[in-house]
């Protein structure tokens, strides 16, 4: 395990030889699906899977390069950051760079696009083979002009040797040049001569994005396309009892009606019409249904009950002198992602080979699934990755592709467009599973924590394709899939587990993950993972902790951690919001702290934040948050603000809005207005981000990294400014309001 | 047939008049900056402008359309001259994923032009039917009052001039 953070971090003075990076492999089965296998070839980020030069960069003729990456643009700032990082090592204007994204037939294979691993994964292959394809070009000019390498300057995409000599990319480039392996070591940039990287780079896709440019999948519209939309059943495990296929195929403008099973799909010429189509379609239609689903007045409870697989992740001391003890049961309710724009895909079947353009994280394993579902042959589909509307994890990408596959296949040679509706979307989301967190720790007479036990229950955390039951179309089909097997991610990047082992220094603590196989609602990846509810908990118990022993908390956490990185995160937030002199406006207001190194592993963050919330109504209103964050070598500085932000502000809205709601039978959470989110009235009036400067660094994965410190701020807040600690997640202004008159009657 | 005035041109439309407009836009006229979200007026994703209002075009059927002018994202500027709320969201970088962006502005622009002056507190309370996933809401206001600076001072610029 020590190998999976295991790093070097080299830096020696003007050749700017730095080897900085953290080496990949030797550990358990991650979230982007790549882990699992012991290093092949000792080299850094997907280069090791991946070692060949030309799988990611291209030179053509005229001095231009193209970039090819396994990771796709989901609206974090991708793109943008992988071309800053191979100009500054091509030496190259942005401007002569392109850059192609996931896909099966041309892209390396990355896996997911997932767990905040791009820029360590592709971001680091691109950087060490981008400067690599720079030192055979300056080698091929040292050659052909026949002086010594050390003597050429590279500007520009220009090689420059002493009399003016001269020889642009394209003229040093040939055939298979670059179709080598790339070696262990790399001539990197030294971050004192970044032109490129660590600027704030406008992102390349936005201009489309706020001109009505075709941005998205969605504006996709080739040729003879037509649209698809389905029917999906009203509730997991219904069986189709009868419907009248007739009636809508002499609807006006219906092309056809596609019936496989438990499968149920229209396609039309136009979308309006599709739409009408499906309507009339589910109106007609019958299913048989089961009450299959928990209780949902007490969820905690019954996902408590569950058969569970239990392990010791953490297990240090022996239990301590008795001291002042706090415990709660902390839970979250299941979350639904909420892309603004329903999961949308355009497939095409022809002679016998299946196109998909989809906004799914994997396109590899989409393939592998969509391919079993259809009992095909793999390398007759190819998936393409057009961006989407952001997902934040499983949403309903995947699925709506395996719809598009399974009604181009009934139109062969017409391209077929489906989006889902937003009741699918809402009601068939792969939901952040519903989790509980029970917590029990003591702080002894001399002030320092001297207990600590954590259990978690968590169902999988990772139900993604790859196994074609892991995709609804193909649970339908008559021909169905049984369910995908549940999978747990192991530690250290954990899945329901994730940042449940404590990174304060505690003499005594052990931690217990309760896997979960059942899945009472379907569920998969969701933002942050458990890394959320987890320290959420653990901040929580930490601040009581604090507080009950009368010591400022954020002295108290800095007391507990050594870890100079994580110190300096927290001091920065504090400095920066004035923690120390702080004070109250009014009764009402209330301060809260959080922190957290995401996964353990990857970015520091730190999370300061100042709440008004009145005891009568119970309303949270954010003031202002500052966070502080350690993300090692910053590529693209506004980008990453722009990650935290919204970070931030996500897990706000998780924190006090959300819940899906159901009954023993169906989802009843169906859309925005049964399943509220942040809406403008709740935005907070300031945020601030500092980031940490770190030259030469590794990249370590930052845009989950402030949901769980921003729930934990939040929540400490509350406790300070109403004296009541909440563990019910979403902490909606009823329930906050309901606590407090318990603990004034109490 | 139905003849509907958009981004300054005449348009004739062969969908059935009660077809939502939203579906024109994107299907019959290949408008891509109106968006689907969610088809109930829940997220402002689709929002346009009509007769200087910002309206939810997911709800709306053409047949309400005929004679009124209705203006999208497209008809405020391009990539290449983007107008002055869309040079003011790349400034802010105002954007995630960017999906509900093109209603938004389309929003805070009726906004604007109604009332050049709106206060922070107003622009909030206009957005408030609009829904934004990424969390870039500080962004999407510091974008609109940067929008809004601009568009007082080109006001102040023509009456010196004049």
């Amino acid at each position: 395990m020590t190998h999976a953070v295991s790093r070097r971090g080299v830096l020696a003075g003007a050749g700017a030889l730095i080897i900085a990076f953290r080496l990949s492999g030797a550990h358990a089965q991650t979230e982007t699906g790549t882990g699992g296998k012991p290093s092949k070839h000792g080299l850094p980020g997907s280069l090791d899977d991946t070692p060949r030069i030309d799988a990611w960069i291209r030179i053509d003729a005229s001095g231009a390069a193209t970039i090819l990456t396994g990771k796709a643009e989901l609206g974090q700032g991708l793109k943008t950051a992988l071309l800053q990082v191979a100009a500054e090592e091509l030496k190259l204007p942005l401007a002569r760079l392109s850059l192609i994204t996931a896909d099966t037939a041309r892209t390396p294979n990355e896996g997911y696009t997932a767990a905040s691993h791009s820029m360590q994964d592709s971001g680091t292959a691109i950087r060490h083979a981008a400067a690599q394809a720079r030192e055979i070009l300056r080698d091929e000019a040292a050659r052909r002009l026949g002086v010594p390498a050390t003597s050429l300057q590279i500007r520009n995409g220009e090689v420059f040797g002493p009399n003016r000599m001269r020889l642009g990319y394209g003229e040093l480039v040939r055939d298979q040049m670059l179709t080598v392996d790339a070696q262990q070591t790399s001539h990197l940039t030294s971050p004192a001569d970044f032109v490129v990287m660590n600027q704030p780079v406008p992102r390349i896709d936005i201009p489309a994005k706020v001109t009505g440019g075709a941005a998205y999948v969605q504006d996709l519209r080739p040729e003879g396309m037509l649209h698809g939309r389905v029917v999906r059943p009203p509730s997991y495990g219904a069986t189709l009892r009868d419907c009248d296929v007739a009636q809508v195929e002499q609807m006006g403008g219906i092309v056809k009606v596609v019936r496989d099973g438990n499968f149920l799909g229209v396609l039309a010429d136009r979308e309006w019409t599709a739409i009408q189509g499906m309507r009339t379609l589910a109106a007609t239609t019958t299913w048989i249904e089961q009450q299959a689903l928990p209780d949902s007045a007490d969820l905690p409870a019954a996902l408590m009950k569950l058969p569970s697989h239990d392990t010791t992740i953490h297990d240090t001391g022996n239990p301590g002198e008795p001291g002042i003890l706090v415990e709660g049961t902390f839970s979250r309710p299941y979350l639904t992602h909420g892309s603004i724009g329903p999961s949308c895909a355009i497939a095409q079947f022809g002679d016998g080979k299946l196109t998909v353009w989809t906004h799914t994280q994997g396109v590899f394993f989409l393939r592998d699934a969509i391919a079993g579902m259809l009992r095909m042959p793999a390398e007759n589909v190819r998936c393409i990755h057009a961006e989407g509307s952001g997902c934040y994890g499983h949403n309903g990408a995947d699925d709506a592709a395996a719809d598009a596959a399974m009604l181009a296949l009934a139109m062969p040679g017409r391209p077929v467009r489906v989006q889902l509706m937003r009741e699918q979307e809402h009601a068939w989301d792969p939901f952040g599973p519903g989790m509980v967190v029970k917590l029990r720790a003591t702080v002894g007479g001399d002030g320092a924590i001297a207990d600590w036990r954590h259990e978690v229950w968590s169902q999988s955390h990772m139900m993604r394709p790859g196994p074609p039951g892991a995709l609804i179309a193909a649970r339908l089909k008559a021909d169905a899939f049984p369910p995908a097997p549940p999978v747990a991610l192991a530690q250290p990047e954990g899945g329901g587990d994730r940042n449940a082992i404590p990174l304060y220094e505690i003499p005594n603590s052990k931690v217990v993950s309760h896997f979960l196989p059942d899945m009472p609602l379907r569920g998969s990846s969701m933002r942050s993972l458990g890394g959320y509810l987890n320290v959420l908990s653990i901040e929580s118990v930490l601040d009581e902790l604090a507080a009950r022993s009368g010591q400022d908390p954020v002295t108290f956490r800095l007391r507990h951690i050594e870890d100079p990185r994580a110190r300096e995160v927290i001091e920065t937030a504090a400095s920066r919001f004035g923690w120390a002199g702080r004070v109250k406006r009014s009764e009402s207001t209330g301060f809260g702290f959080g922190f957290a190194r995401y996964k353990n592993l990857e970015a520091w963050c730190a999370v300061a934040v100042e709440i008004e919330v009145p005891r009568q109504s119970g309303v949270v209103r954010v003031r202002r948050i500052v966070a502080a964050v350690d993300t090692g070598q910053v590529v693209n500085p506004d980008g990453i603000r722009n990650q935290i932000e919204g970070g931030i502000l996500q897990s706000m809205s998780w924190t006090l809005f959300e819940r899906v709601t159901f009954d023993r039978t169906r989802v009843t959470s169906v859309d925005w207005s049964a399943y509220p989110i942040m809406r403008f009235d709740s935005v907070p009036e300031s945020v601030e981000v500092r980031l940490i400067d770190r030259p030469g660094d590794a990249f370590y994965g930052v845009a989950e990294a402030a949901q769980g410190p921003a729930g934990a701020a939040i929540a400490n807040a509350i406790r300070d400014a109403t004296g009541v600690r909440m563990y019910e997640l979403p902490f909606t202004a009823a329930r906050i309001k309901r606590a407090v008159a318990v603990r004034s009657e109490g | 047939m139905t003849t509907l005035t958009i981004n300054g041109e005449s348009r004739s439309i062969k969908a059935s008049p009660d077809t939502p407009l939203l579906y024109v836009l994107r299907d019959e006229l290949a408008l891509n900056a109106a968006k689907y979200g969610c088809g109930l007026g829940q997220c402002g994703a689709c929002t346009v402008i009509v007769d200087g209002k910002a309206i939810f075009s997911c709800i709306t059927p053409v047949m309400l359309l005929e004679g009124r002018t209705i203006t999208t994202l497209e008809g405020l500027g391009s990539p290449d001259a983007p107008g002055p709320m869309q040079r003011a969201f790349l400034a802010e970088q105002a954007a995630q994923c960017g999906y509900c962006i093109p209603g938004m502005i389309m929003r805070a622009q009726a906004l604007l032009n109604r009332d050049p002056h709106a206060t922070d507190e107003s622009i909030k309370g206009e957005l408030q039917p609009h829904l934004c996933r990424c969390g870039t809401h500080m962004r999407i206001l510091r974008a609109i009052r940067r929008a809004a600076e601009e568009m007082k001072l080109k006001t102040a610029d023509a009456r010196t001039r004049r």
